[in-house]
């Protein structure tokens, strides 16, 4: 099973809508409820970064009988020191969105909770590929 | 504790359609940030925030949350009302702040 959702960068009003429709699809296909929600928090992370920090980005769905994998890749500015991106706290989010409540710089450090497998991989001035992987059968 | 029983003894006011009188509520979870109920809010609880904007609604939804509270009488936009009632998610409201309500629903669930 393969699918593909687009993510806009800077429109918050539809932050957000492509990790509802993927848990939509995941509920359907009657996957374990706790894999369901550890997915639902990693992916919608990674759409918001999408949205608070890049221009454009795909949710790109890839699930079979061993494991699921999401890819998130963006066009963007990238991401100039990765280990300083993943500490808890760390934001570069600017002062409107944070008053809206996100880059408490707790997306990244959410994501690496949640998934089996993160590998993040950036380029500067050119845009970040998150992927994350989901075991079906881990515990 | 059902959530209409909480509305009534607690007297919030209903700012969205509610589906489901009889919905559970096991708990709750009090935060403006957004990844903090993402990453430590769990199914069922009530949000307790400040936060008026539509994307509160998103979170609760993909979150499985039983419903949210807006303190010191903050109204919610009108997108978030229909995201509210679309992703059937009430939306609650009352004059308390963060700390009074909080403590009021600890009570009431203890
Ligand atoms: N897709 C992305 N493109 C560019 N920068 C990113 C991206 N994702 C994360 N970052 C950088 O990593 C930082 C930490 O991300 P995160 O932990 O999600 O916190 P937050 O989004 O709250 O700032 C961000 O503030 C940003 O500088
Ligand atoms: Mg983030």
């Amino acid at each position: 099973m393969h699918a593909q959702y687009e993510i806009q960068g800077g429109d918050f009003t539809k932050a957000g809508l492509a990790s509802s429709e993927v848990k939509k699809m995941l509920k359907q296909l009657n996957l374990d409820p706790k894999i369901i929600k550890r997915i639902a928090v990693a992916m919608y992370e990674a759409e918001v970064n999408v949205v608070a920090h890049a221009y454009h980005g795909i949710m790109d769905i890839e699930l079979n009988t061993e494991k699921i994998i999401i890819k998130v890749q963006d066009t963007g500015p990238g991401i100039a020191d990765i280990d300083k991106a993943m500490e808890e706290g760390f934001s570069t989010a600017s002062k409107e969105v944070r008053e809206m409540g996100f880059g408490a710089g707790m997306g990244l450090p959410n994501i690496k909770k949640n998934a089996d497998e993160l590998i993040l991989n950036s380029k500067i001035n050119k845009g970040t590929e998150v992927k994350l992987v989901f075991y079906l059968n881990h515990q | 504790m059902n959530i209409i029983t909480i509305i009534d003894k607690l007297g919030l006011t209903q700012l969205s359609e509610i589906f489901n009188p009889e919905q559970e509520i096991n708990g709750g979870y009090t935060s403006d940030l957004l990844s903090d109920v993402m990453g430590n809010a769990s199914e069922g609880e009530v949000w307790i925030t400040m936060q008026t904007h539509k994307n509160i609604i998103a979170v609760a939804s993909l979150k499985e949350l039983a419903a949210i509270i807006i303190v010191n009488n903050h109204k919610p936009e009108k997108d978030t009302i229909e995201a509210a009632e679309k992703e059937q998610i009430p939306l609650l409201g009352t004059n308390n702040g963060a700390f009074e309500i909080s403590g009021e629903i600890y009570n009431l669930l203890k």
